[in-house]
């Protein structure tokens, strides 16, 4: 199902997934779902609501199983995996979550330093200055390194939670709903930090979004998933060509023409200038 | 087929609103209702026993690697669960030592035997009441709390940001929590039985005219040091108890915020049911074993 893309051939798979089947009960979710990452690309999953994209984005970061079929990240099987090597896989990505996931009893500072509490023996003065040097990253002031997370509002709270899943320096990056329930402006804001991210070099981003702003802005290739299989696999012209029904929807809507008119210009997500006061439009 | 590292943290099934609509239209009967209960009973203890040994397993691997437990928070935990529980122990306790000895005085005084309060009160505070208040008490305070910090964190995403920063959930927050119980407890229960005798004393006096003196001489002939013993020995099983059931009702935690509050009724509910069991037990294995 992939589609043609103008990538070299000898490309690295960061993620593969095979024929991964999921089901809850008698609810299937996944059946089937064939998925390649390429390194230093940023993948996106797009589907309605209860398509199973944030089931498939917990599959591949460890935090559940597929009934069947195979998931390889850096090339290691994720089935039946020991402790040890699920911990070295784990400290080699980050992952940001779609409520931030920070650990409310600790200060940002202490929640972005965390891991490298657990994982080094680093003294904590480095721990600290490491951590703040990942907050400015983000783009966070250095007075929010002190506060709690219940004293931030949801733009710092990714940001926040993107500056814990980069502290350990990962060569892989997973965003779940990176801008959902965000303001047009730290959306956009959040928009331009994911293009910083990804300029770094041979870092690979893999989100899952609804948001259409996003996805032409920033996504290299993206997977539609839909009736519990990959529709089709491609950057966001190519899907938009495509004919069939599940992928039209995403492109049919009054939200969608209108974000890819502001986007399809034709130096489309390679330049990182780009007007920073537009409205955000999503799927629902 | 479905390792899940935790088996009681299940990712909250999309399909599971078609259980909610069966496919007959009709209300489900009273045996249909009895079943599912049933059922659900089952797939719970299940569950906590398979809680129970991967706790067992985390400890294992804790101990054979000490460096590993986190003191930080098990002294957290003693100083929370233990020492800022001492005034609402020490109280209740020394108002249960009160009302035993109110109670007692009418029947002693009646046959002349005021002295016996001392048996009455030291053996009833030290072999039963002071554990099994103590524990109905962390239980309600601490159990409670416990299942509520998870759970909350299970809705927060905060247990699955731990796995993914490579920290067991079992290891930060359970096994601290199981050891700062147990060696809280004991240590509470010796508190409420020192604050239970003396309401005992106080009330001996007023009431029954047994001086202090008398009261404290006539208590070491009377209470063994193994009734002692078996009292504070409880209190050990009965902490392992309400830390387990806490956090185990808070990993199961699913959904929103409402299931927090559910979860954490759960927990105080079965720990407390789950203490007196255990102590009904202890009563049988210690009559046969003539203690």
């Amino acid at each position: 199902m992939t589609g043609p893309t103008e990538a070299p051939q000898a490309v690295q798979t960061v993620i593969e997934m095979s024929k991964v089947c999921t089901r809850f009960g008698e609810h299937i979710v996944h059946s089937g779902i064939d998925l390649d990452v390429h390194q230093a690309e940023v993948f996106a999953v797009i589907g309605g609501s209860g398509s199973g994209k944030s089931t498939l984005l917990r599959e591949m970061i460890l935090l559940q199983q597929p009934n069947s079929g195979s998931i390889r990240v850096f090339g290691v099987d994720l089935k039946n995996l020991p402790d040890e090597a699920a911990l070295a896989l784990r400290k080699r990505w980050g992952v940001m979550f779609q409520h931030g996931g920070l650990f409310s009893s600790l200060t940002v500072l202490e929640n972005v330093g965390l891991p490298l509490r657990e994982h080094t023996n680093l003294s904590d003065h480095l721990i600290d200055e490491t951590a703040a040097a990942k907050l400015a990253l983000v783009d966070l002031l250095p007075e929010v390194g002190a506060q709690y997370p219940a004293e931030l509002s949801g733009g710092m709270m990714k940001r926040a939670s993107l500056a814990r899943a980069l502290v350990l320096d990962p060569e892989l990056l997973f965003l779940d709903e990176p801008t959902a329930g965000l303001d047009p402006a730290s959306a956009t804001g959040v928009d331009e930090l994911i293009l910083k991210l990804r300029d770094r070099s041979g870092l690979t981003i893999v989100m899952i979004t609804h948001d259409l702003d996003l996805l032409w802005r920033v996504a290299d290739r993206v997977a539609v998933l839909a009736d519990g299989k990959v529709q089709g696999t491609g950057s966001m012209l190519e899907l938009a060509r495509m004919e069939q029904s599940a992928i039209r929807s995403f492109f049919d809507g009054p939200r969608a023409r209108a974000a890819q008119q502001q986007h399809s210009a034709p130096n489309k997500h390679k330049i990182n200038k780009e007007p920073s006061s537009k409205p955000k439009s999503t799927i629902h | 087929m479905k390792p899940v590292r935790i088996a009681t943290a299940k990712p909250a099934p999309a399909g599971v609103v078609k259980k909610m609509t069966p496919s007959a239209s009709s209300p489900p009967g009273t045996f249909e209702n009895i079943g599912r209960g049933a059922a659900a009973a089952v797939e719970q203890a299940g569950a906590l026993l398979s809680f129970i040994g991967e706790n067992a397993f985390a400890s294992a691997k804790s101990l054979a690697q000490p460096s590993r437990i986190r003191w930080r928070a098990i002294l957290y935990n003693i100083r929370s669960a233990g020492f800022d529980a001492l005034p609402i122990v020490g109280l209740l306790s020394f108002l249960l030592g009160i009302v035993v000895a109110y109670q007692g005085a009418d029947q002693l005084r009646q046959y002349g035997a005021n002295i016996f309060v001392a048996d009455l009160v030291g053996l009833s505070m030290l072999r039963e009441f002071a554990p099994l208040i103590t524990a109905i008490i962390i239980a309600g305070r601490s159990g409670s709390a416990y299942a509520a910090q998870i759970g909350t964190m299970a809705v927060t995403e905060e247990i699955d940001a731990m796995r993914t920063l490579g920290i067991a959930p079992l290891e930060m927050l359970v096994l601290p929590k199981i050891i700062a119980l147990i060696i809280a407890l004991p240590l509470l229960t010796v508190f409420a039985d020192g604050m239970g005798v003396l309401g005992g004393m106080i009330m001996a006096r007023t009431q029954l005219g047994v001086g202090y003196g008398e009261f404290l001489d006539r208590l070491s002939k009377a209470v063994s040091i193994t009734s002692y013993l078996v009292g504070v020995g409880k209190a050990p099983v009965f902490a392992a108890i309400i830390a387990v059931v806490g956090c185990f009702q808070g990993f199961r935690t699913q959904g929103g915020a409402d299931s927090v509050g559910r979860q954490t009724t759960r927990s105080v509910v079965q720990s407390i049911f789950l203490v007196i069991v255990a102590d009904a037990l202890f009563s049988i294995a210690f009559s046969v074993l003539d203690l």
